[in-house]
């Protein structure tokens, strides 16, 4: 087949050059002519994400309370310090006694969210205006996105996946040690090791359906055809793709609960519900 | 006079797949090429197709080829096709398909990564190349998108009112920019007709604003002819409630893929409706249409796929018989016989429509529907290898063009025939311009009056508006000429039609030249009035009932008429002459296909 | 069933124009478009408005129908209050020519720019061998109507007029995408997607497919995907060393 080279560009549009001034938009004064309550959405994500960063910070600086046999608080696993409570996991080194454990591991998860394509989304919208909702204008007169840095920061995503799967076993290693009793013998559960397990559970429903591992297990290749066991997966994850929302928030609150109830219970505020 | 004024090789009127795809091949073969249409490129009327693109591939169906096609196609115009249309249709059609692959297109495809085929009424085999129900949007789009990478240029939401003409034949074409209301002129000594049809001269058609029958009004008013104007395909299948979107198609794959049709008594009438003409192919049980779904080899096909003409006129009986739905249509039922899972995947766009449109839920209840206007057969007499017109110069393609389908149109065929046609015209209209020394420059004259013609509805202060007579139009073709026509009634509407003209003559519009849709109207309306007197004019003259032509008064097929065209040309006073003209003969080794 | 709405239509051109009453006549099943016909065949002889299908096929009658993008044709009545006012707007990203005609160019600049399809030859036959699972995800974006109703939008352009030459839109970004999953095309289209058509631009709000009309998921089937693969060439290095040491094709 044959092709010519382009001649020309494309449609011909009227009146142009003739020295007329540029096009103007639609005079309409108005931000936006939306009629519905547009702002509710943002305000309830900005109040729901900032209520988790404050307790969040919270639990993280306050260095205690997080663990309490056999249980101990994602906020705080895996714990890695000489100066942790519980022996839940090595313990590699003596870091300053003002830091915090939790510091050094919620960088992690931290990461994953913060450069998550939902939490994007979200946090763009709620906090940045960047648009506070479709079709209603942002405050901000100059925008890049993320085009150059520091937002270009969120092509690394992948990577805090990454560790955020090795977080995910750690923790469900964690939900799993749940089965012992204060003693450490096995062959105990109670509350305490539901809420670990659905926390892991939600946790790796939540990685799993994530953009960049659906990219990673098959939405890079082009001819599925030729890969039929990664087409497979890619078709599961597209499935829990499509529920990713649903997981990020649902496995936020799943943490925060997670580590109240251990905080509940290493206060002694109340005690584990033991069913054998 | 402020004019803008283009020099090119070829001109094409109209961006939908004729159109492109002429301006595509004038393009390659050297052509200085521009597109002029009405609307958006990519906006055109093509993006409505839902089935297919029929082409012989035999992808499903070794035994398809090109004679069957062919066959096939003849019979369901009821033989008055010009049989080397048909036979050039049948042959290029795969590698018109084809082609649009290398240019990106997606089909769906079979098994074994070919293009897949779907069933249709008419075609013996499956044979419809598509992209679920939306085949048209994939032409349109492929066909868009080559267009501006080859760097074509195409003039938007323009309009051409006047071919100019002089004693050689073509020499440009005018028109305005709808935006701003500015007039252009191209020079240009080839100029294909590529503008679709007429159906907006009917009350209930599925067809767009766009046509108006521009095309073949401008080449009645260039000197050529049109053929077979007295055909006017009814899809069977429009949606009939609620009464704003009257008209809307409702895909043929919907029976291609299992759907049957019932009447209010929840009977299969279709049974009772299939003509001698097509018994010995049609299944005459109800287990024994069913069974064909699965096992085409060793069972006939259900009557629902009958060629378009039977199946519309039948449900046209029903509802006048009173077995009609509460909204005056018949019941297209796929939900009782299809998975929901099956419904979606395969008629994702009907699907949509009906919930969108009519809150209708089509994988849990029958849709209605009723007749639709939705294609003209008839179009510009053209020469079947370069789709000439009679004038030199002048080009038609696609709906516009006349002949390819006769007295009926198969469902599919109007893809295939945009796309061999189309390409086959922007090839001749490129060699034409090649082979012409010298280029007549456009008279002052004839572009000051047709830029006067086109200004007059502005002058004209208190004359009636637009819509009113456009309105007038529309139901006395619905009432006088539509499915079912008798003598008087066609009477009666050419001199409706001779009173409209007139008062076209005192249109008077509002407002000013920029983007005005009511002067834009003026603008159409004779086009459609021109067309609607053709075609009343032929219709009255056949006294026969014949595919997309049915006589009340004359209910049966006649064989003189069988060996009859007839030809619509303008008048010295502007109204429409009609001809008599002999068919063309086929060739012995193409009638004997017919004999098997 | 008949009632009388309050309709609120904006009117001008680019020098300048306002929002307008009407009270107009709604019948039974009708949507906008129909009232906008109305207007035109009984009020406003004059009132500009670009349609075609009226059907939701060609993304002709695109609006912004109470601050809303919106297809006319697609927006039935009943989805309104009878005693709301309607407001209809031209599309407010793009220049306006009249009343609610505006003017799309910008999109056929940006469809001009992109690099064309170029397929890998036919096999022996003549034919070209694809799977339906390899072609699926390019059929989505293919679905595609051109409204540009996603192109309005977009805040990267509404709100920022100067974007609009880096930024070619969710539009075309999705059209990158379905060029870059094309299972013949054979041109690498990443380093254009970033550098020429703006796709760092996209901070994935999601408002595209909030409107989209034909439900296609431009940001997680299409943009997100793409900005992926973008990762892959760009900015991760494992990926890149990868490529570089097995030689290996981009499947």
């Amino acid at each position: 087949m044959t092709a010519t080279a382009p001649r020309r560009t494309g449609a011909v549009t009227p009146g142009s050059g003739n020295g007329s001034p540029p096009p103007r938009r639609a005079a309409i004064a108005a931000r936006h002519l939306r009629t519905d309550r547009w702002w509710i959405q943002p305000l309830v994500t900005m109040t729901v994400l900032l209520a988790f960063v404050v307790y969040s910070s919270f639990r993280a600086f306050q260095n205690a309370y997080y663990f309490a046999e056999p249980y101990i608080s994602p906020f705080y696993s895996p714990c890695i310090t000489t100066g942790c409570e519980g022996d839940t996991f090595p313990e590699f080194f003596t870091g300053p006694s003002f830091i915090s454990p939790a510091i050094y591991i919620l960088i992690i998860p931290l990461g994953l969210r913060a450069t998550c394509y939902y939490y994007r989304k979200a946090y763009y919208r709620s906090f940045w205006l960047s648009p506070p909702a479709c079709a209603v204008g942002e405050p901000h007169r100059r925008y890049t996105g993320e085009s150059r840095p520091p937002l270009l920061v969120q092509n690394l995503h992948r990577y805090a996946l990454y560790a955020a799967l090795v977080f995910n076993v750690i923790l469900t290693y964690d939900a799993v040690l749940g089965f012992r009793d204060e003693t450490g013998e096995w062959g105990h559960m109670g509350l305490g090791t539901l809420v670990l397990l659905a926390n892991a559970a939600l946790l790796w429903l939540y990685s799993l359906s994530c953009h960049s591992c659906r990219h990673i297990v098959g939405g890079r290749l082009n001819h599925f055809s030729k890969h039929p066991l990664r087409y497979k997966a890619w078709t599961q994850i597209s499935r829990l793709n499509a529920m990713h929302a649903k997981f990020a928030w649902l496995s936020l609150f799943s943490v925060a609960i997670a580590d109240a109830y251990v905080f509940l219970l290493a206060t002694g505020t109340i005690s584990d519900l033991r069913f054998f | 006079m402020e004019l803008e004024r283009h020099e090119y090789d070829v001109v094409v009127v109209g961006a939908g797949g004729a159109g492109l795809r002429a301006a595509i091949e004038a393009h390659e073969s050297g052509a200085r090429t521009a597109v002029v249409c009405k609307s958006l490129l990519g906006k055109a009327h093509t993006v409505m197709a839902e089935g297919g693109i029929a082409a012989a591939m035999a992808n499903l169906w070794p035994e398809d080829n090109w004679r069957v096609h062919f066959r096939d196609t003849m019979r369901g115009g009821k033989m008055l096709n010009h049989w080397r249309m048909a036979q050039l249709h049948a042959q290029e059609a795969p590698d018109r398909v084809r082609e649009l692959e290398d240019w990106g297109a997606l089909f769906d495809r079979t098994a074994d990564g070919l293009i897949s085929q779907r069933d249709f009424g008419g075609h013996r085999y499956a044979r419809l190349a598509h992209v679920g129900d939306r085949t048209g949007l994939e032409l349109i789009r492929t066909l868009q998108q080559r267009t501006v990478a080859l760097g074509i240029d195409v003039y938007m939401e323009c309009t051409v009112t006047r071919l100019l003409t002089d004693e050689q034949g073509i020499t440009g074409a005018f028109g305005y920019w709808r935006e701003s209301g500015r007039f252009v002129a191209w020079q240009a000594p080839s100029v294909v007709l590529a503008t679709g049809g007429i159906g907006k001269s009917y009350k209930v058609t599925s067809n767009s604003w766009e046509y108006t029958g521009d095309g073949h009004s401008l080449a009645l008013q260039a000197g050529a002819t049109l053929v077979n104007m007295e055909f006017v395909q009814f899809h069977p299948t429009g949606m009939v409630w609620p009464p704003s979107v009257r008209g809307i198609l409702v895909t043929e794959s919907v029976r291609g893929d299992g759907g049957v049709l019932k009447n209010s008594a929840g009977n299969r009438f279709m049974f009772d409706y299939i003509p001698d003409f097509f018994r010995k192919e049609t299944a005459e049980t109800e287990d024994e249409a069913d069974r064909w779904y699965e096992d085409k080899k060793n069972n006939r096909r259900p009557p629902e796929l009958l060629p378009r003409d039977e199946v519309a006129r039948a449900i046209n009986s029903e509802v006048k018989a009173g077995r009609g739905t509460p909204h005056g249509g018949v019941f297209l039922d796929i939900a009782s016989r299809r998975s929901a899972d099956y419904i979606r995947k395969r008629l994702p766009s009907m699907y949509h429509q009906f919930k969108e449109l009519a809150e209708v839920d089509i994988t849990a209840e029958a849709m209605e529907v009723g007749p639709t206007c939705h294609y003209v057969m008839g179009g510009v007499e053209v020469d079947p290898d370069t789709e000439a017109a009679r004038v030199p110069g002048l080009f038609a393609a696609g709906e516009v063009a006349g002949g390819m389908h006769g007295s009926n149109r198969l469902g599919g065929n109007s893809l295939s025939d945009l796309l061999v046609f189309g390409r086959r015209a922007g090839a001749a209209a490129a060699g034409h311009a090649a082979g012409l020394p010298h280029r007549s420059e456009l008279p002052d004259a004839a572009l000051a009056d047709a830029a006067r013609a086109a200004l007059a509805p502005f002058e004209r202060e208190g004359g009636e508006n637009p819509y009113t007579v456009q309105h007038d139009l529309q139901q006395t073709m619905h009432d006088l000429v539509g499915i079912i026509r008798t003598a008087p009634e066609m009477e009666q509407a050419l001199e409706r039609i001779a009173v409209l003209k007139e008062r076209v003559a005192n249109l008077s519009v509002e407002g000013h030249r920029q983007y005005n849709p009511g002067w834009h109207l003026a603008l159409d309306l004779p086009h459609m009035l021109v067309v609607s007197e053709a075609i009343a004019r032929a219709a009255l003259a056949r006294e026969e009932s014949r595919g997309g032509h049915t006589r009340d008064d004359f209910p049966a097929t006649d064989a003189e008429w069988a060996r009859t065209n007839l030809i619509c040309a303008s008048a010295p006073d502007g109204s429409v002459a009609l001809t008599r003209q002999p068919l063309p003969q086929m060739p012995s080794e193409l009638a004997e296909i017919f004999e098997s | 069933m008949t009632y009388d709405a309050r309709f609120r239509v904006w009117r001008g051109d680019a020098t300048g124009g306002d929002l307008q009453d009407f009270t107009v006549q709604v019948n039974e099943g009708e949507v906008v478009l129909d009232i906008i016909h109305r207007l035109q065949a009984t009020q406003a002889g004059d009132l500009a408005v670009r349609w075609n299908c009226k059907a939701g096929k060609c993304g002709s009658c695109s609006a912004e129908i109470n601050g809303r993008p919106r297809l006319m044709c697609m927006t039935r009545m009943g989805t309104f209050g009878e005693d709301e006012t309607v407001t209809v707007t031209p599309l407010r990203t793009f220049p306006v020519i009249r009343d609610l005609v505006t003017d799309v160019s910008y999109n056929y600049d940006k469809a001009a720019q992109i690099p064309a399809f170029t397929p890998r030859a036919r096999d022996g036959d003549g034919n070209h061998r694809m799977q339906q699972v390899d072609v699926e995800r390019s059929q989505e974006f293919r679905k595609c109507i051109e409204c540009y109703l996603c192109q309005d939008t977009c805040h990267v352009i509404r709100d920022h007029e100067g974007n609009k030459a880096a930024f070619a839109g969710p539009r075309f970004l999705i059209r990158l995408a379905e060029l870059d999953m094309h299972p013949l095309d054979v041109v690498d289209r990443r380093a254009a997607a970033q550098d020429e058509f703006g796709l760092g631009y996209c901070n994935i709000t999601k408002c595209c497919s909030e409107v989209c009309p034909e439900g296609i998921h431009l940001t997680d089937n299409g943009i997100i995907p793409l900005k992926e693969r973008v990762v892959d060439r760009r900015y991760d290095p494992l990926t890149w060393l990868g490529s570089v040491i097995r030689r290996r094709p981009r499947d």
